[in-house]
């Protein structure tokens, strides 16, 4: 259901600007507050983990359930491990895996969607029925059943290439659909009379009107990718052991951490994942602004 | 004669679309390098211990293939399977569950699951387009500002975590709310009915919080964009009062996209329901998709599965046949 919202919104926004006008600044305050937020949590999740010597999923290494102290940022879980750490590396994972997928999806669909839009014909007519094949098939159905058929041993790779081959087609159908209007055009019809062949013509006259759509769809589907990959985490059919924003809310939701009191276990992944994934939504939002504005529209 | 050839076109498009999905479905599992029928035993082996002669593992693997449709070549399965599904809609005996049927079990779940996703959905649909069109008509107001602010705050939000932050909130906090559904069995009385919508309040009112920041949004946006357009102006000039120009105006023609975000999430209630009804227990699709892939129930889980394919796949072929009814400036071409 995400995947159908964030197209729309995304879609749709660049048509008409004008509630934009009162902008005057080139970087709005979206883009900022949310790059700011990026900066934070891909920064912090990188770097400090050169900082620790211990391995996050290890059981047992503290004793369990202290409280908060300096020395454990955010306490210690019912497992014994401690839980700054514990998320610093599931936020790490997290975007590893949704920045992977959503490069394979953005390649994806842009090779299908770019060349259909331009070349037509039978080979776009079969594009296109992909595309829709692609719409109809649910992705967390089908993640559950290769989970399922793994018997809890779904690698994040086999994960990220699930998320790749199902997720391209929303991406796919909306460039296709920017092309067919560029098509048309008079520029178009100048590179080809000049002798300018497909690839050339794709890759220098139309990637620069839709690249903006697509660093937007890039974001979208890391968020997608991201939310994806948690939930299956969160019913358990993920790799458990790793740890993602998913994985940590399964095991303090499978150690009951509300009824033993351990509530920072449980709401500290919470307040990450709302945060991390305000911060794209807001970068993604605000490029849309931006760009808007630099195209002189607003 | 168009509209002939555009309907006959679409139904076409539809089937091929139905057909590469069921195959897809078909295929990708029998490609993994696990199957069903290794992991059941290896699973009987581990629970009888090493008890079973040869012969005895021969025939139970015998009749294990010839439950689950893995008997044969995989063309003939393939034939097999693609005849039982589209002909008769059979998708075989529930592993799990074993004489009952993949498709019985489903349609008992159903009503369970559209009942809440129905609801929810379009509550969720009348409330965000209300106050995203007030946002998005009266956008250089300051109650537009915190209009929009809930929605940008709402929407990115993952719905496993409202639907946590709900149970924190409302089962656990303020018991108001119980942390499982439980309901009354029985036939359906005034009391039991009364016990349904109580238990399922929480449930359905994550779910409009889930889809009312899109709603708020998206409505906003097109809002926006339509109060601009010149036959608005006029009206205004005309003398026409703010609520007529918001509703007759600007509603009628950004509603259009809405229909089609409202319809199509209508058809993706099989995986929209699978989240709320595990992180619940309510006793719906999703759940019985979640047993299915714990304990193994393959049958099931390729029963829902296709199940979903086929809804989506007609709900986007419905929708475009009856598009140009909602939307005279569109022509069949």
């Amino acid at each position: 259901m995400l995947r159908i919202r964030s197209r729309t919104v995304a879609a749709q926004q660049p048509a008409r600007p004008s509630s934009r006008r009162r902008l005057r600044l080139p970087l709005n305050p979206r883009l900022i507050i949310g790059l700011a937020l990026l900066t934070i949590f891909v920064g912090g999740s990188f770097i400090l983990p050169f900082f620790t010597s211990v391995d996050p999923s290890a059981q047992g290494t503290y004793w369990k359930d202290l409280p908060m102290s300096t020395t454990h940022l955010l306490g210690t879980n019912s497992l014994g491990q401690d839980i700054f750490w514990f998320l610093v590396f599931a936020i790490r994972n997290s975007l590893l895996i949704g920045v992977s997928a959503s490069l394979g999806i953005t390649i994806i669909s842009c090779v299908l969607g770019l060349s259909a839009g331009y070349i037509g014909g039978w080979y776009e007519r079969i594009v296109v029925l992909l595309t829709d094949t692609f719409i109809c098939i649910p992705v967390l159905p089908i993640l559950i059943v290769m989970s399922a058929l793994m018997q809890g041993n779904t690698s994040f790779l086999m994960v990220s290439l699930i998320l790749m081959a199902f997720g391209w087609a929303w991406n796919a159908r909306t460039l296709r659909s920017m092309v067919l209007s560029l098509r048309e055009r008079e520029f178009i019809n100048t590179a080809r009379f000049s002798g300018a062949g497909t690839v050339a013509i794709i890759a220098r006259e139309i990637f620069p009107y839709v690249y903006a759509y697509m660093v937007i769809g890039f974001i979208n589907t890391i968020l997608y990718a991201i939310n994806t990959e948690a939930a299956l985490a969160v019913i358990g059919l993920s790799k458990l052991d790793v740890p993602t924003l998913g994985s940590i809310i399964f095991w303090a939701l499978n150690y009951n951490a509300l009824l033993t009191g351990e509530t920072v276990w449980i709401i500290a992944p919470i307040v990450a994942t709302v945060l991390l994934f305000l911060g794209l939504f807001l970068t993604s939002t605000g490029y849309n602004e931006y760009f808007a504005y630099r195209r002189g529209v607003a | 004669m168009g509209l002939a050839r555009y309907i006959v076109q679409r139904f076409i498009t539809y089937l091929l679309v139905l057909y590469i999905g069921l195959t897809i479905t078909f295929f990708l599992p029998r490609f993994m390098p696990s199957n069903p029928i290794d992991n059941y035993i290896a699973q009987m082996q581990s629970r009888v211990g090493q008890t079973m002669t040869p012969a005895a593992m021969a025939n139970l693997r015998n009749s294990l293939e010839q439950l689950y449709g893995l008997k044969g070549s995989l063309w003939s399965q393939y034939l097999h399977y693609m005849g039982s599904v589209v002909l008769h809609f059979d998708f075989g005996p529930s592993f799990a569950n074993y004489p009952d049927s993949v498709a019985s079990l489903i349609f008992t779940a159903l009503p369970w699951t559209a009942g809440l996703l129905l609801t929810s959905t379009i509550i969720a649909w009348i409330l965000g387009n209300m106050v995203g069109l007030v946002a998005g008509y009266f956008n250089k107001s300051r109650t537009a500002s915190v209009l929009e602010f809930f929605g940008i705050v709402l929407y990115p939000i993952p719905y496993y975590i409202l639907a946590l932050v709900a149970i924190l909130i409302l089962a656990y906090y303020i018991p108001v709310f119980p942390l499982t559904p439980t309901f009354l069995p029985g036939a359906m009385t005034l009391q039991k009915f009364g016990n349904i919508l109580y238990n399922s309040f929480l449930p359905g009112l994550t779910l409009v919080l889930a889809a009312f920041g899109w709603n708020i949004l998206s409505m906003k946006t097109l809002a926006v964009a339509t109060k601009e357009e010149p036959f608005v102006t006029y009206a205004r000039m005309k003398g026409t009062s703010d609520w007529t120009r918001m509703t007759n105006y600007v509603f009628r023609n950004a509603m259009l996209p809405q229909v089609t975000g409202l319809v199509l999430s209508l058809a993706t209630i099989f995986s929209g329901a699978l989240l709320t009804e595990i992180l619940f227990s309510y006793p719906g699709v999703g759940l019985l998709m979640r047993t299915a892939a714990g304990s193994g129930d393959y049958n099931m889980l390729y029963g829902t599965i296709d199940l979903s394919i086929i809804a989506v796949a007609t709900a986007a072929f419905v929708l475009d046949l009856v598009y140009p009814l909602l939307d005279p400036r569109i022509r069949f071409r």
